[in-house]
């Protein structure tokens, strides 16, 4: 019998399903209850700090809003606790909002800190405000109902949170496989390599704070109408501490690592806190010393958790198949995505004219000038530390001029970022290739084509973007084809040589639809017989029609390829020609070769 | 309010705030140093309190048994890590042998002190100078253990093992002090008056040792080749290795500063506060405000941040006193707000 790993993984969620049928004891119904509700939680956070790379140790906060939100309304007010989970939702959103839009463009190590502090304040918050019971808390929560239908025996409430469990998991498995999923996988490689391919970084950081906040929530919602009563300490700070553990020990990269750290942290806790005062007389809390002496062994031992080595032995008897297949024949609708019009050939379409870039005292471009026609490829050329990979960055937006301008196509961009740079048509490489390795090279490449969908996140969560995503998963394909890595299609990219990788940038680069292709040294570290592929594949673009600018200060690579060197020292030009003439020029062999004294 | 009270919530303010500005400090400097977001500076806090008064009260202070054991441990980690490379290089035995001394010879040595003193009648800088000679080799076994093996992971990582760490003492916190909190002998009764505010020598005291160790830090890191070597560690580790800085000796002496700052911020609070094993992590949190006030980078700012935390701690305690913790704490996240305006972008790759 064939089963995929995604089968035996929903096959396992469902055996959850079966768990409370079974004549069980009432003890193992409640930690199954928690198990769930503590993974509603680790699954936002795995969406968060594992596939996002934002860490959060504040998310008990966020179950703490939910709770008394729907507590506060069901006793106060009186009101129905469907109301309640809105209202949860809501306030949740909107916290997450307006904290993610203070803290998510700070660097990394800030919002781990800043989630601390605000953790610890909404704990005391709750602690303190008179309406909320102050630490004793709300109590006489009602049960859930529905239809009628009493919801308030812990079986059927078992049944309620994983049903709420399994939706979750679905909506954000449905999320990561597609464009926007793609763009959120995208943003822990930094900024700069998703800004290139047209990704708004800040505002899906600010999507993924929020959908975990909200995941949080409905948890708190949960928990509030399971225990029918809330009081602070489950909100504080060590709740928050151990969400982040139970994403951490099951492996915070993988969706269904939530729920393994939560069965594994749940189960352990309540087995060592049965045990422990046993072994060691009930005079110590040793539960939370072997817990943070485990956590520290299993990050020395595999710090991407235990869902890679689940993984890793089903696949030994599994071999995975590819998650994200392309379509065979080109879907419906393909041919109408839109395409840029390509200048004439012989047009002007970048032109560069006295563009400055200073860093305090030095200054890296000094007034350079030159120009590219469609369907030229040009090579930017000079020693190392010349400042080409500065005017590089000017041109693709990672750095505005500090003073002249660049125009492409008759517009100015030389204040422009890279998000809206590559809008207009400039696809880039990297130097150092900035690629998702564990995703294949389909995945990669079709992050590229960010700017040629816009279906929003809802809309990937439901399931009702199937034909754009497989319009632009096509349109990867193609790509791939057009570059000659249609055998690795499915291949993590991780696991490609170097010169094969710079190639799948450039298929990357060609999902944007440029007019203009600037490549940063591609073939710096690679071998001859990459360096050949690349130099086809170049000479098959031009071809085609494209316009190329390379930086290389490989001379040997540019000369055959090129139609034009513009040669660059001390961030001035020095010479610019046809390769023959650079090659004789003494001005260049100066520089390269030192002078002549 | 009348001028009294307000000098007398500054004066408040500002002694906490210097407590926090040591705390800020250690921080910055195991960051800065190691990457590693310290979270068990609170520990150091509570255990170096209640083991200045666990000798004021002629107890044996029972911190030394954990520093026997994690002592053992360290050996052991030491012993493993030198048998692992044996195939490529010969045994270190000079390494070995000063593994020994330091990690079992030296807390039997410190046991034995601890017995055969009378520890009640001596003055309490001494108590503290021997409470220190706990901690200090407890902060630096704790980073030989936990953190050393993986001084390469990411911030996130070694976070989390932070965090885990933090746990484990904190467990063990509770095993050996228990659940109560005590406070320590006054540093001095003497006090005088500045006009019409009443300064207590306490504070004094606190202001000077923070104020004093603040000055020896900054000099230590911006005048000594030393301190200017443990800097360069943090802006690229690998880079400091090559031109032969000592990456992990770097490590243990951060630790070993942190963990000592700590007590010294504990033993500063004790006489006026009762401290328990558990006090100490929301005072260092308070540090961390401070420090991220700091962006975990400048030791000035840091303390300046510390000086703001500490006042708004003492005037919404006047003003609000059920909401003090929600204040400052909530501080941070303008605090946030404004950096994340001023500082543009910031990308890690």
């Amino acid at each position: 019998m064939k089963m995929s790993t995604k089968k035996l993984q929903w096959l396992m969620f469902g055996w959850f399903f079966l768990f409370p049928f079974l004549p069980v004891p009432g003890y193992w119904i409640t930690i199954g209850n928690y198990i769930g509700l503590y993974s509603i939680v680790a699954l936002g956070l795995v969406l968060l700090t594992g596939i996002g790379g934002l860490t959060s140790f504040g998310q008990a906060a966020f179950v703490g809003l939910g709770a008394y939100t729907t507590a506060y309304l069901s006793t106060a007010l009186g009101w129905s606790p469907w109301v309640g989970l809105g209202a949860g939702l809501l306030v949740s959103g909107l916290a997450a909002a307006l904290i993610g839009s203070v803290t998510v463009r700070l660097s990394g190590h800030f919002l781990p800190l800043a989630t601390i502090a605000w953790g610890l304040s909404l704990y005391y918050l709750f602690g303190t405000i008179e309406f909320l019971g102050k630490y004793d808390g709300l109590s006489g929560i009602p049960a859930l109902s529905l239809f009628g239908i009493d919801l308030s025996s812990p079986r059927v409430m078992y049944g309620v949170i994983w049903f709420c469990l399994g939706g979750c998991l679905m909506l954000v498995l449905n999320l990561l496989n597609s464009r926007p999923g793609r763009a959120i996988r995208a943003l822990a490689k930094g900024k700069t390599m998703p800004e290139a391919m047209g990704i708004h970084t800040a505002q899906y950081k600010i999507l993924i704070f929020v959908l975990a906040a909200l995941m949080a929530s409905l948890s708190g919602w949960l928990y509030a109408h399971l225990q029918r009563s809330v009081s602070a300490t489950p909100f504080g700070l060590h709740m928050g501490i151990e969400y982040l553990f139970m994403a951490v020990v099951g492996g915070v990269g993988h969706v269904w690592g939530a729920i393994l750290g939560a069965v594994v942290m749940t189960g352990l806790k309540s087995q060592l806190q049965d045990w422990l005062p046993l072994l060691l007389g009930s005079n110590g809390n040793f539960e939370i010393v072997v817990f943070g002496v485990m956590i520290v062994l299993l990050l020395l031992w595999s710090r991407d958790g235990l869902w890679p080595w689940v993984a890793g032995v089903w696949a030994k008897f599994h071999p995975p198949e590819p998650e994200v297949v392309a379509p065979a024949i080109a879907p419906e609708g393909y041919s109408d995505l839109p395409r840029r019009t390509r200048p004439q050939a012989g047009a002007l379409i970048l032109e560069v004219n006295e563009a400055r870039k200073q860093f305090g005292g030095l200054v890296a471009v000094k007034d350079m000038a030159f120009e590219i026609r469609a369907g030229e490829v040009v090579g930017l050329i000079g020693p190392n530390g010349a400042g080409k990979s500065t005017m590089f960055n000017l041109v693709t937006g990672v750095l505005p001029a500090t003073s002249g301008e660049i125009r492409f196509c008759g517009e100015r961009i030389d204040q422009l970022d890279s998000r809206h740079i590559v809008r207009m048509g400039i696809g880039r490489s990297f130097q150092h290739v900035h690629l998702i390795p564990h995703l294949s090279v389909l995945e990669n490449v079709a992050m590229g084509a960010h700017l040629r969908g816009r279906s929003s996140p809802l809309a990937a969560a439901l399931r009702l973007d199937r034909h754009e995503e497989a319009r632009l998963l096509f349109l990867a394909a193609e790509q791939i084809r057009r570059v000659g890595l249609e055998e690795h299609m499915h291949t993590p990219a991780g696991s490609l040589a170097l010169g094969q990788q710079r190639i799948l940038e450039i298929a990357r680069a060609l999902c944007t639809d440029p007019t203009l292709l600037l490549l940063d040294e591609p073939a710096a570290g690679l071998r001859l017989k990459e360096k050949e592929a690349l130099a086809d594949l170049i000479r098959q673009l031009k071809g085609e029609g494209m316009s190329v600018l390379l930086v290389e200060h490989d001379m040997d690579f540019v000369m055959g390829l090129t139609d034009r060197l513009v040669v660059m020292e001390f961030g001035s030009k020095i010479a610019e020609g046809l390769p023959a003439e650079i090659q004789n020029n003494e001005a260049v062999l100066a520089a390269y070769l030192g002078g002549v004294e | 309010m009348d001028f009294g009270i307000f000098a007398v919530l500054a004066q408040d303010g500002v002694t906490n705030g210097a407590v926090y500005a040591l705390l800020a400090m250690a921080l910055v400097l195991v960051f800065s140093v190691t990457r590693i977001i310290f979270l068990p500076q609170g520990e150091f806090i509570g255990f170096g309190a209640l083991t200045v008064a666990a000798l004021q009260s002629s107890q044996f202070p029972k911190l030394i048994w954990l520093l026997i054991g994690i002592g053992v441990l360290t050996f052991l980690v030491e012993l493993g890590s030198a048998l692992r490379q044996r195939r490529y290089k010969p045994l270190p035995r000079r390494l070995l042998m000063w593994s020994v001394i330091e990690n079992l010879i030296y807390p039997q040595f410190i046991w034995l002190l601890a017995h055969s003193l009378d520890w009640q009648g001596m003055p309490m800088a001494v108590q503290i100078l021997f409470t220190l000679a706990i901690t200090v080799p407890l902060g630096i076994m704790i980073y030989r253990v936990a953190f050393q093996p993986m001084a390469e992971a990411s911030v996130l990582v070694l976070l989390i093992v932070s965090v885990g760490v933090h746990f484990a003492m904190l467990g063990m916190g509770l095993f050996i002090f228990g659940p109560e909190g005590s406070t320590t002998h006054a540093f001095t009764e003497w006090s005088t008056a500045l006009g019409e505010m009443p300064v207590s020598g306490q504070s004094v005291v606190v202001m000077a040792v923070a104020g004093s160790l603040i000055g020896l830090l900054y000099l230590f890191f911006d005048r000594t080749l030393y301190g200017k070597a443990l800097r360069a560690t943090a802006v690229n580790r690998k880079g400091a290795q090559l031109v032969g800085i000592g990456t992990s000796q770097a490590g243990r002496m951060a630790f070993g500063l942190a963990a000592g700052l700590g007590t010294l911020a504990g033993t500063l609070i004790a006489p006026l506060n009762t401290v328990g094993y558990d006090t100490g992590f929301v005072v260092a949190l308070k540090g961390f405000v401070a420090a991220i006030v700091g962006g975990l980078a400048s030791y000035p700012l840091a303390a300046a941040g510390a000086l703001l935390v500490g006042l708004l701690e003492s005037y919404s305690s006047y003003w609000a006193s059920a909401y003090k913790e929600v204040i400052v704490f909530t501080l941070i996240i303008p605090v946030l707000a404004w950096r994340s305006l001023t500082s543009g972008h910031g990308d890690e790759e």
